[in-house]
């Protein structure tokens, strides 16, 4: 009894949290769109009894979820998301696996001050950074400035609302959700075990590969998921610095909600979000448990 | 019998397989090995034996190729390593913590330095396999390295270190990890395996008696210089000087002033009131000149009655007794308040014993049981 009281509190937490508000959308997503408060029927009325009831669920139907097959801009958004999402997450380890390399193997008395240095943007607000970052890539921006001062270009590069302002955004976001699993897993790393590489035989270059990627692989699985489950919904940067040709679900989705008010088509595509999004979730979930099982 | 004794250093014909040649090694302003030359010999157990600090992991790091000399060469059969790294040496080493790869499974350790060599697959089938049967692993190839013991994974990594037949064999303190018990088996393992592959084994311990046990040849370290290299009965019977002697075992050292010699022997005044001490010593030991006498304590006899023709005997009062077992180690004070260790077997009852705490006892010794030390 003691142990199901117990294991009930995450239970109740989830259900309160996460499945209750699944369940509205998921409800939302099955209504029709109506010009009224909220903006959707059927709603639930009880006091009609069990005849009420009844009416609501014969009026449910998958009718939106047929229409986002109808309508190509809605699998389009996804593959498109999917692609940035990709591409971002690659770019975000190439960047990240080298500074996470580089802070594990800096003099111990630095590191803590640079894992300050990689935590400290968090402390400005999320909205705030990324508006600078149109300050810094806009055409008359400091980024363009710099370039035009040095000679290095005669004319202004068209940076900010193009998919490649979208990638700088993602990558600059999401880099300490990176490195800081890959730091984690580099820095438990024992340096013998590379001197031992080289000892059998191995080049700095094959130990590293041998040795340090296959022993940092769970940080950079997880880091890559937790860059690749946020962006795959993003909505801030792309609708901030993409431009008109950037299509990203998160865009779409806010913008079947806000501007056209039409909260059952919104409501689908977010369910087909998360429904993508159980995929990788479930992955990540898996390699969390599987390092833990190694570590125990 | 004296003829196959294996003993190349005594051959002035042998060519060492290493040679340090005024080695000095500087990390900053630390002196870590002070102009050093050594030579180690083709199959030889070599011992680098000394506290933490003195520079023996130094001297092995140098040979792995992960430390280069500040000065001085090391050759290695007659080759300057100096420029050679690690990678591309002939020499492998067993680390102190292993350094297994946890990501691969014990047969796939074994076969990581073959598989950088390029060798044919069903040759690093059967070399992994012949190292696997040689450190009794076989049943285990398949498991990773968190999956075996602290013992099996000593062994995996001595195999895996031997896989690529290595002329050289660098171990950093490979039994430290390993409980006593553990530990004693493993260094008879140690000698069989060195003896079965006719590799040159070098190894570092801080542990005399692990030192004493495998080596054929001990090199007592302190401050990054080699005090005394020998055989490990050497070291133990005539160590050249005080520090050796009280770093390997257990010693009673006692200063004194030689105050006259008669041929061999060598009469030493050390304390108001007690009697002169009478030892053996080839040297000369002019009048008068500062002497330390080092005395075993296994070689003290101990008595309730006053010993005839001993030729020093010495009376004491019983201060405390380690009883170990098999012998028991009589702390004996002296009218001085002087301390002296003796060592007794307990091959009677202890109930039987004749004397206990606070008895007045009699030590006694030969005139060759110490030696007498300069420094």
């Amino acid at each position: 009894m003691r142990r199901f009281s117990l294991i009930s509190i995450p239970y109740l937490w989830l259900l309160a949290l996460f499945l209750v508000p699944f369940i509205i959308v998921l409800k939302i997503s099955l209504s029709d769109s109506a010009l009224a408060i909220p903006p959707y029927t059927p709603t639930l009325d009880f006091s009609e009894g069990w005849a009420g009831i009844k009416a609501f669920w014969s009026e449910l139907d998958m009718e939106n979820f047929v229409f986002l097959t109808e309508d190509d801009l809605y699998w389009k958004a996804y593959l498109s998301s999917l692609n940035i999402a990709i591409v971002s997450t690659i770019l975000t380890l190439l960047v990240g696996f080298p500074i996470a390399y580089a802070m594990a193997r800096a003099p111990e008395e630095w590191r803590p001050t640079l894992l300050m240095l990689i935590i400290l943007p968090f402390w400005t607000s999320f909205l705030i950074r990324v508006y600078s970052w149109m300050g810094i890539l806009s055409q008359e921006g400091y980024l363009n400035q710099l370039l035009l001062s040095l000679g290095i270009i005669s004319e202004p590069l068209v940076i900010l609302n193009t998919n490649t302002a979208v990638y700088i955004g993602i990558v600059y976001t999401y880099l300490p959700f990176m490195i800081l699993p890959i730091y984690a897993a580099l820095e438990k790393l024992d340096g013998s075990l590379l001197e031992a590489a080289e000892d059998l035989g191995c080049s700095r270059t094959s130990a590293f590969w041998l040795v340090t990627v296959p022993l940092s692989k769970q940080g950079i699985i997880a880091g890559s998921f937790l860059v690749f489950i946020p962006t795959l919904g993003e909505f801030v940067i792309p609708s901030l610095l993409g431009g008109s040709k950037t299509l990203m679900i998160g865009k779409v989705l806010w913008e079947e909600f806000f501007s056209n008010r039409d909260w059952p088509v919104a409501s689908a595509v977010a369910i087909i979000l998360l429904l993508i999004l159980v995929i990788p979730i479930i992955l990540f979930q898996r390699n969390e448990q599987k390092q833990r099982e190694a570590e125990g | 019998m004296a003829l196959d004794e294996f003993a190349p250093w005594r051959d002035p014909n042998a060519k060492p397989i290493i040679h340090f040649q005024n080695v000095t090694k500087r990390f900053g302003d630390f002196v870590a090995i002070d102009d050093l030359t050594i030579d180690i010999y083709e199959q030889e157990f070599f011992a680098l034996l000394g506290p933490s600090g003195c520079g023996k992991t130094t001297l092995m790091r140098m040979l792995a190729g992960f430390e280069t000399p500040t000065e001085g060469t090391i050759l290695l059969s007659g080759e300057d390593i100096g420029p050679i790294p690690p990678n591309k040496r002939a020499v492998n080493m067993m680390f102190q913590s292993y350094a297994l790869f946890p990501h691969l499974s014990i047969w796939d350790n074994i076969a990581f330095g073959l598989r950088r060599d390029n060798m044919p697959k069903n040759e690093v089938g059967d070399r992994v396999e012949e190292m696997l049967r040689l450190t009794r692993m076989e049943k285990f190839a398949r498991r990773k390295p968190h999956q075996v013991s602290g013992g099996q994974r000593q062994r995996v990594a001595l195999a895996r270190s031997l896989a690529k037949a290595p002329k050289l064999l660098l171990l950093d303190e490979p039994l430290g990890a390993l409980d006593k018990k553990l530990r004693q088996d493993t260094q008879f393992e140690l000698m069989d395996i060195q003896e079965k592959t006719g590799t040159t084994f070098v190894i570092v311990t801080h542990d005399q008696e692990e030192a004493m046990t495998v080596a054929s040849r001990v090199a007592v370290m302190d401050h990054g210089k080699i005090v005394q290299v020998a055989t490990p009965d050497a070291i133990y019977e005539t160590p050249n000087s005080t520090y050796v002697a009280d770093f390997i075992g257990d010693v009673n050292l006692i200063e004194g002033k030689a105050v006259a010699q008669d041929g061999e022997k060598v009469t030493i005044a050390w304390a108001e009131g007690q009697p002169d001490i009478i030892g053996t010593s080839d040297k000369p030991f002019s009048n008068g000149k500062t002497v330390h006498f080092a005395i075993r304590p296994e070689k003290i006899a101990i008595a309730a009655e006053k010993p005839d023709g001993a030729a020093n005997t010495i009376q004491g009062k019983v201060l405390d007794i380690a009883y170990l077992g098999n012998i028991s180690t009589y702390h004996v004070e002296l009218a001085n308040g002087h301390i002296i260790k003796a060592q007794a077997a307990n091959n009677r009852r202890i109930s039987r014993r004749s004397f206990t705490w606070e008895d007045q006892v009699w030590l006694s010794w030969t005139d060759t049981a110490g030696i007498l030390l300069e420094s």
